[in-house]
């Protein structure tokens, strides 16, 4: 039986990335192929990631390092896996729940494993999961995260099970500031310490790295920010791993916080603020596709990007399910026709943005500095969420090159429901915090309180767009500034002086 | 001759399949050694394979009550009294 794809090829008369008049797209500098690859991919394309849905299962508990940043007991932030105080699955629970899971969100189609530990720190459990469900939903992609010490050993493994991307995380390549990083890993039966330690890491991650690229297999590189260790660096991994084929880097900042038990939590060392991840963002783009749109999320989040059905999905729920192949076969076809439906969806808009872009850019260029705006979007490229629901907003910036993604942010919950109200002040001041550089905030429907908040700090909130697409609606209030002559004046002043 | 695993155990996973026998028992509030399959590794491992790998110190002790990985060892956060006091302070 074939195995159906997600992504269809771009359409010669699609636009294609490189073309497409904006410098910071997405897939600038990539091969066809791996542009082909990313494309319709839930995790790596801005786009798509709104329509798609994917999954983690906690299978994988035992780690073989240890992170500076990293309690065993508790969530890790950093590294998109729950701690091991979430319920760990065996491999036959976590079969039955990717099944369930598919079968009632058909998009659903990236199932990856994470944790707790490290994917292959558990080889056995980890490739279980994969053969299992490479037979019974052939069109689900999967992919693996690792700290990249046993990679080596398994990439034929990997290869074999047919996994479609690996996340390794890399903090450094140079062994000095690696051993600030990871006090010990457990290596040939021993417990290896400090820098001799992060030289044996080093090593097996680059040989893994230089593998799964030689079998053609997609390679995301991980890195945790941290503030006077690594963020300098941090420029040059991104040098290297590209250099060598991966083919994007992803810098998340690093969560700090004494509560947590780490090290770095405990010593002190302070995560970076979002103006410094922006600027090594941008440093690293020069030089490769950075993911903007990359949550963090946890190794057993189930559902939309940024979005956790995992409640909806507990194991006792899932136990009382029965599974049958007909069940399988019929989930299977509602997830690839509901995936055509999708990408073509996705290719008209592409086509629409293109002559959008060109029409923006015919008449005498305009001018006008750039703004930043977010935007409260609970998913489908749409805005269409009440300010005061959103957890994140997503961040844009608009100038006469157009509309790029720069990223989304956490927001407080500013009104959850009555138990939260009388944080309410406290919390809309912290959001507002967070949108100190946006100019002007998208969303479906606010509140008259956080409105006059959020003007009394320069930021307009704008509810005339609800359930416009995202960019559109952007281009579009930019435009209205600049035809306003908003655009000429540095950022703010307008509004402050009103 | 045996190990023992105590609380403070989190249940994390890592010794569990490196057992070359088997000794070590899944269970709450923390896992177990079963004491008479621990051999401490002795003539298969050059250390006993559960503390190479624990994350967490104090938890694995010998027949004498002694840490195998005592405070300090492992992440250089110092005595774990101190990682309660700094948790206290956080919740306060
Ligand atoms: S010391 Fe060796 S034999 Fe004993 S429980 Fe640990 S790993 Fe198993
Ligand atoms: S490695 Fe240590 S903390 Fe983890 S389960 Fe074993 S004894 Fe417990």
């Amino acid at each position: 039986m074939p195995t159906p794809t997600l992504g269809t090829p771009l359409s010669a008369s699609g636009c294609s990335a490189g073309s497409c008049g904006s410098k910071s797209s997405q897939m600038d500098g990539l091969s066809a192929d791996i542009q082909r690859k990313v494309q319709d991919h839930p995790c790596y394309s801005e786009e798509a990631h709104h329509h798609f849905a994917r999954m983690h299962v906690a299978v994988a508990p035992a780690c073989n390092i240890q992170c500076n940043y990293c309690n065993r007991k508790y969530d890790c932030s950093n590294e998109s896996r729950p701690g091991v105080v979430s319920e760990v699955l065996t491999p036959s629970q976590a079969v039955k729940k990717t099944l369930a899971v598919a079968a009632a969100i058909p998009q659903m189609s990236v199932l990856g494993i994470a944790g707790p530990g490290d994917a292959l720190a558990n080889p056995e459990r980890s490739f279980t999961v994969f053969r299992e469900l490479q037979l019974r939903a052939p069109d689900i992609k999967l992919c693996l995260s690792t700290n990249g010490l046993m990679l080596p050993e398994y990439v034929e493994q990997i290869a074999a099970a047919n996994v479609d991307h690996v996340t390794i995380t890399i903090n450094c390549i140079d062994p000095d500031i690696g051993a600030q990083i990871y006090p010990w890993i457990f290596w040939n039966h021993r417990r290896i310490h400090g820098r001799e330690a992060a030289e044996i890491l080093i090593a097996q991650q680059q040989k893994g790295l230089e593998m799964l690229v030689a079998r053609g297999i997609l390679v995301k590189i991980n890195s945790v920010l941290i503030p006077g260790i690594n963020d300098e660096h941090l420029k040059e991994v991104s040098r290297v791993v590209r250099a060598k084929g991966a083919f994007l880097h992803n810098v998340m900042p690093l969560i700090s916080d004494p509560a947590h038990g780490t090290y770095f939590g405990l010593s002190g060392q302070r995560g970076p603020t979002p103006e410094e991840l922006q600027n090594l963002q941008d440093a690293c783009a020069g030089d490769m596709n950075m993911m903007r749109h990359c949550r963090q999320c946890r190794a057993d989040a189930v559902g939309m990007l940024g979005e956790d059905r995992g409640a909806d999905f507990t194991m006792d729920k899932i136990e009382a399910l029965e599974i049958d192949a007909q069940f399988e076969q019929a989930a299977m076809q509602r997830r690839v026709a509901l995936r055509t439906e999708i990408n073509a969806e996705l290719e008209a808009k592409r086509a629409a943005r293109h002559t959008a872009i060109i029409s923006l850019l015919r008449p005498a260029k305009p001018q006008g500095r750039p703004v930043h705006m977010a935007v409260a979007s609970s998913g489908g490229g749409l805005i269409n969420q009440h300010f005061g629901h959103a957890k994140e907003f997503l961040i844009y910036e608009a100038s006469s090159a157009g509309v790029r993604f720069l990223g989304p942010r956490r927001a407080a919950q500013y009104c959850g429901g009555e138990a939260d109200c009388g944080e309410a002040e406290n919390t809309l001041a912290r959001t507002i915090a967070v949108l100190a550089d946006c100019e002007v905030v998208l969303c479906s429907r606010i509140g008259i309180e956080p409105w006059g908040k959020l003007e009394a700090a320069g930021i307009r909130p704008n509810g005339e767009h609800a359930m416009e697409p995202i960019e559109e609606a952007i281009g579009k209030v930019w435009q209205e500034m600049l035809a306003a002559g908003k655009l000429n004046a540095a950022p703010f002043e307008d509004q402050k002086m009103a | 001759m045996a190990l023992e695993i105590v609380e403070g155990c989190v249940n994390c996973w890592a010794c569990l399949p490196l057992c070359p026998n088997e000794a070590i028992i899944e269970a709450t509030p923390h896992f177990l050694i079963a004491p008479e399959l621990c051999t401490e590794c002795v003539e298969a491992f050059a250390t006993p394979q559960c503390a190479a790998i624990c994350p967490v110190e104090g938890v694995i002790l010998n027949e004498l009550g002694e840490a195998l990985n005592p405070p300090g060892s492992l992440t250089g956060i110092g005595a774990s009294a101190s990682v309660s006091v700094f948790r206290n302070e956080a919740g306060a």
